[in-house]
This record gives C-alpha cells, sequence and structure tokens, in this order.
C-alpha cells in the first residue's frame, strides 16, 4: 500500500518541501552571524599581512579601525576612483568590493575597480593589496603588504577555499608566507617581476633573481603554481597606480 | 533508569552497548565493511582535520540514523535511497551553517570535508542497513557506534602519517631539530594519499592476524 505511484509522489514533495523550508530559514536565521564572521576574517588576513596579528576576534573591528587610515579604490588606468578616510572602515566601498567580479571585467576587457588599504603601523606606511587566484580544488585569495617604497614586501597572508591539507594547504603556514618579506617586486631599473613560487627552490633562480623569488611547495605544485599566477595577476593590475603615485612623489 | 523504561528494554542493555562496541573492532566500518575509504585516505595527513572529520561524522550520523529511524514506516520502498541522501545532505547542510555562523574556525578546518560527508559511504550504508529497520534509540546508537569505528581508524592512520611525514602531531613539533641535524628528513611519501592505503592496508593485516574469525575462507 505503500508503494502506489500517487503516496511515493506526494511523499517526495512533501519532504522536498521541509527540507527546503529547513534549509532556507536556516540561512536567513544565520546570514547575519555568518556575514559578520566572514568580515572578521578579511580584517584579519588584511592585518596578518601587515605582520599585526595575534588580535581576538572580539577586538577586531576596533583594531581594523585603528590600524587602517585609509581605503583607496582605484580604476584600470590607475586613477583614484574614491579615497575613504572617515568613517567606520568595516563599511568602506573598497572592504565591500567583490574581487571575483573585478577580475571577471578585467579578464572580458571591462572597465573595473580594485581596493587598496593603507595602513600605519609604528609610524610607517603600508600599502596592502588584496588578491585572487586560483588552486587546485578551488579559489585561493590572500594580502600582500608593501613598504611605502611599493616595492618591498612586509608580509603576506593567503587562504583557501579547499586545498589539499599536508600539500597545497601549507601556503596558509608561517614557514611559507615568512618567505615573502622582504622580497622585491621589482627589479634595479624598475621593471615590474612580480614573485615568483619557484619548485624546487628559489636557489634554482639566478643569484639576481633570487630577491624575487621563494620556495614552492613540495606535493603542492598546482597551488603553488596558483600562488605564482595570482601575485603575478593582481599586481600587473595596480602597476599603473604606482606609476601615478610615484609621478606624485 | 527512571521506573518507566525498566519494564521495557533498558537504555543501556547488553545488545544496545554492542552496538556502539562492536564497529570499534569486528564490525569496524572501514577495516571490516571497506566503507568510508576515500575520506580516510583524503583527511588524514594531520591529525587535526581526521578528528573534526570524525566528529563531524559522529553528529550526521547520529542524527540521520535517527530520522530514518522515526520515518521508516513510512518511506516508500521504491524512493529510500533518495530519501536517505536528502536527510544526510540536509544534516550535512545544517551543521555547515551552524558551526559557519558560531565556531567559524572550525568550520574553515571543515571546508571540503563536509562536501565528503555526505558521499560517505558510512552513512548510506547504516541507514539502508540498519536505520530502515530498527528502533530511534538503537539507530542513534549505532550511528555512534559506527563512527567511533570510523574516526578510531582516521585517528590511528592520522596519527602515523603526521608523525612520520611531518614529523609533527596537532602540528607541534615532536622530533626535535638534533634529529633533522643528524640527518634524518621526513618522509614526504606518508603525506600522499598511497602510504593512507598502505597504513589501512596494515591496520587491516593487523587485525585480522589477531582475530582471525575476520579471514575470509
Amino acid at each position: 500500500m505503500n508503494n502506489s505511484n500517487g503516496y511515493i509522489l506526494r511523499y517526495a514533495a512533501i519532504m522536498v518541501i521541509i527540507a527546503a523550508a529547513l534549509l532556507s530559514s536556516a540561512a536567513m536565521l544565520l546570514k547575519p552571524f555568518q556575514e559578520r564572521n566572514m568580515a572578521i576574517e578579511k580584517m584579519g588576513g588584511i592585518l596578518d599581512a601587515a605582520g599585526i596579528n595575534g588580535i581576538s576576534t572580539k577586538e577586531m573591528i576596533k583594531s581594523f579601525n585603528n590600524y587602517v587610515t585609509e581605503e583607496v579604490v582605484i580604476n584600470q588606468d590607475g586613477k583614484v576612483v574614491e579615497e575613504y578616510k572617515d568613517g567606520p572602515k568595516e563599511s568602506g566601498k573598497a572592504f565591500s568590493l567583490g574581487l571575483k567580479e573585478q577580475f571577471y571585467n578585467k579578464s572580458q576587457g571591462k572597465p573595473y575597480e580594485l581596493p587598496l588599504y593603507i595602513l600605519s603601523n609604528e609610524g610607517k606606511t603600508i600599502y596592502i593589496i588584496p588578491m585572487l587566484g586560483t588552486g587546485l580544488w578551488g579559489p585561493i585569495w590572500g594580502n600582500i603588504a608593501l613598504k611605502d617604497d611599493l616595492n618591498t614586501v612586509v608580509g603576506v597572508y593567503f587562504d583557501h577555499k579547499g586545498e589539499t591539507p599536508g600539500l597545497g594547504a601549507e601556503i596558509t603556514t608561517d614557514k611559507f608566507k615568512k618567505q615573502f618579506v622582504g622580497k622585491k617586486i621589482f627589479d634595479d631599473k624598475g621593471n615590474f617581476t612580480s614573485i615568483e613560487v619557484v619548485k624546487g627552490g628559489a636557489k634554482k633562480l639566478p643569484k639576481n633573481m633570487q630577491i624575487h623569488g621563494v620556495d614552492a611547495i613540495s606535493g603542492g605544485t598546482i597551488t603553488s603554481k596558483g600562488v605564482d599566477a595570482m601575485l603575478k595577476n593582481v599586481l600587473e593590475s595596480y602597476l599603473p597606480y604606482f606609476k601615478e603615485l610615484r609621478k606624485n612623489k | 533508569m527512571s521506573a518507566e523504561t525498566k519494564e521495557r528494554e533498558p537504555l543501556f542493555s547488553a545488545k544496545n552497548m554492542k552496538l556502539v562496541t562492536k564497529p570499534l573492532n569486528m564490525d569496524n566500518p572501514i577495516t571490516v565493511q571497506v566503507l568510508g575509504i576515500c575520506s580516510a585516505l583524503a583527511v588524514t595527513a594531520k591529525l587535526k582535520p581526521a578528528i573534526v572529520m570524525s566528529i563531524s561524522v559522529m553528529v550526521v550520523l547520529a542524527a540521520s540514523n535517527v530520522v530514518v529511524s522515526l520515518l521508516r514506516n513510512g518511506i516508500p520502498q521504491r524512493i529510500r535511497i533518495i530519501v536517505q541522501l536528502v536527510v544526510i545532505a540536509t544534516m550535512v547542510i545544517l551543521v555547515d551553517q551552524v558551526l559557519k555562523a558560531f565556531v567559524y574556525d572550525i568550520s574553515k578546518q571543515l571546508s571540503v570535508f563536509v562536501g565528503l560527508i555526505i558521499t560517505n559511504c558510512i552513512l548510506m550504508g547504516r541507514l539502508e542497513a540498519f536505520a530502515m529497520g530498527n528502533k530511534p534509540w538503537p539507530a542513534f546508537l549505532d550511528g555512534i557506534g559506527n563512527a567511533l569505528g570510523y574516526g578510531l581508524i582516521l585517528v590511528i592512520i592520522a596519527f602515523f602519517r603526521e608523525l612520520l611525514g611531518s614529523g609533527t602531531l596537532f602540528d607541534f613539533r615532536v622530533i626535535p631539530q638534533s634529529f633533522y641535524d643528524l640527518g634524518y628528513k621526513n618522509n614526504g611519501l606518508m603525506i600522499l594519499p598511497p602510504m593512507a592505503l598502505i597504513t589501512v592496508g596494515v591496520i587491516i593485516w593487523i587485525q585480522r592476524n589477531r582475530n582471525r574469525d575476520l579471514i575470509e575462507k
């Protein structure tokens, strides 16, 4: 009696409606909490790249507002679209700008806008550039912090959606991130070199290039290549802005 | 136990406790039933994800076992697998959403593994083989037991893989620097999936060597 087509159809329909109602109400109810967590995580990543870490989740919004002095949005020609100094930093345009959309516009040859954070830590100005790229299983992202010469790296921060633990996921470890400190993204002549993630180690590069290279992760080749491409691709998009900034100095 | 449960079968009767203890050894989901091998290979490079995965599987398996057991008399035979899948998928998404809202750090650890729970054969296997034909309380215990048996093997594999592959346990360095200075090297093969499979094989070998009953004639 439980096997008539009518019963099966009714059963399936009711089951699906209950499951859908349950899931969508859970998603709606929990969304504000989740978004807050994500914003806090984003702030943590920005501060971490600048070498400021160990801030608890509760203090994060306050510290972020203390350290960040300015949020800038630039366009594809390196022109400043918006400078945001006053008001809570988490509601600035730069903070809510979706990188995915902007890089998609870039790949389509459309106009795009990019965010940039200017921090002040112990009297030093630090420029922070958010990055987005692809790893082996999904997106990878992070931030790179530059000194006010716009060349020397202060620090980096990486995160990922689902790289393999112990292999690709090692890009988030201090051991990998520390390698970037002090590296340079321009050579002596002022040409853009990015920072190369070298399989087999930065030692394999010629002597004068070693300042532009770090060691890749063994077993995480595709993720390492992803990091390499992400650095190149993102930093390249900021070159026009760097040029403008240097001209004005 | 209160008086009302006395006349029925006690909650923790010997028969019920067997549901929890049997999967730990004689009826282990990984080494005897050979279910859930894929995730056992994927998440055991480090101890921490292995443990987080085991706990999540336990929550999802126990909860879906109870739900399916409650529904067991109404589920149409012909679409029972689909019903089971919907229950599992709903549970997994709910767990994921709650973790994301309240314990964000752990949810980040879980990221990939949440998807893996849905595809974990142990869940479908237990729902089909046990929850469809038993009352909610035994089904709950069966879920806990099987998740424990699964977690036990995961932790054993992750222990050896992290120790020999990375020289750490829970990300703390346990092999002293002096060993490395003397020329000791981490075995890079241990962090790759093939060695996880070999470790599972060794565990099965040891277990069958001790329990002769498990050897197929």
